[in-house]
């Protein structure tokens, strides 16, 4: 096994604007690292994807990327309101976002389903009143 | 068809990375939701939108999109085109509206990607 490089993220809850800065950094180290343009494609949408709920649902949060030769790990994880019924948030179209999230472009319940297509692995732990985590791991 | 024939169909104008107007796409898409660009949207160059926020961009990027335009005459602020141009994305805006900025790269040749 080759060595890991760790990256670490503050994710800010309170500015929309720059949400999503930590998923490009990872893009770009990807690119710099050689990684196929598909594999660095799906770790952006994924981690992109909780990183916008982390703002929007949790008030931020934190992410840890694991980079190695064979996979892409990454957890994202916040002190928010945590989700009550888990299965419900994972359906289709199931969104708790408000108007306000919605006139800023998302909140169509797709993002956890959308998680899971471009991982190989996705686990969501979360307690009502605690807090969630989200780890995904992308095979390369 | 190339970037600039874009600008040339819906008399846009070109915000950000000029030096890309000869690049070649194949296919677009217009949405107002960024979710829904994340999770239909598949090998799309251009994106067609009424939204403006720096979310935008971000989405653009992170789909390996090389193109935005802004329909409607929204003007993108200095932050958002600062962006564009650091992630190498053409940014225009054009006065159409989203239908008929849409039907007009449709009929031109422009697809998305199902
Ligand atoms: N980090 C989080 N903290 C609290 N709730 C969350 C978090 N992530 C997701 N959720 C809940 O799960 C729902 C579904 O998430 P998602 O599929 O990303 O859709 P959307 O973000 O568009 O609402 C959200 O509407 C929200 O209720
Ligand atoms: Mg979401």
């Amino acid at each position: 096994m080759g060595e890991i490089l760790k990256l670490h993220f503050d994710v800010d809850g309170d500015d929309f604007t720059s949400a999503g800065e930590a998923s490009a950094e990872v893009k770009k180290k990807l690119r710099l690292l050689g990684y196929s343009p598909e594999t660095v494609r799906r770790v952006s949408i994924a981690m992109y994807e909780g990183e916008i709920n982390m703002v929007i649902h949790a008030g931020g949060g934190v992410a840890d990327v694991e980079i190695s030769e064979d996979c892409i790990k990454i957890v994202l994880e916040d002190h928010g309101p945590g989700i009550e019924n888990i299965e419900l948030a994972m359906s289709e179209g199931y969104s708790t976002a408000a108007d306000a999230v919605r006139s800023l472009g998302f909140g169509a319940g797709m993002g956890i389903p959308n998680m899971k297509r471009y991982t190989d692995s996705f686990n969501l732990e979360s307690t009502v009143g605690v807090g969630t985590k989200v780890t995904l791991v992308i095979n390369t | 068809m190339k970037i600039s024939e874009i600008q040339k169909l819906l008399n846009a104008e070109v915000l950000t990375c000029k030096e890309n107007l000869d690049n070649d796409v194949k296919s677009a898409c217009g949405s107002d939701m960024m979710s829904d660009v994340l999770a239909y949207v598949k090998d799309q160059a251009v994106l067609l939108t009424g939204l403006v926020n720096m979310q935008v961009i971000r989405t653009a990027e992170m789909m390996d999109m090389v193109c935005v335009v802004f329909v409607r005459n929204k003007v993108p602020t200095d932050e958002i085109l600062a962006l564009a141009e650091s992630k190498n994305i053409v940014v225009m805006k054009t006065g159409e509206r989203m239908f008929d900025a849409c039907g007009i790269l449709y009929s031109s040749g422009l697809r998305q990607v199902k």
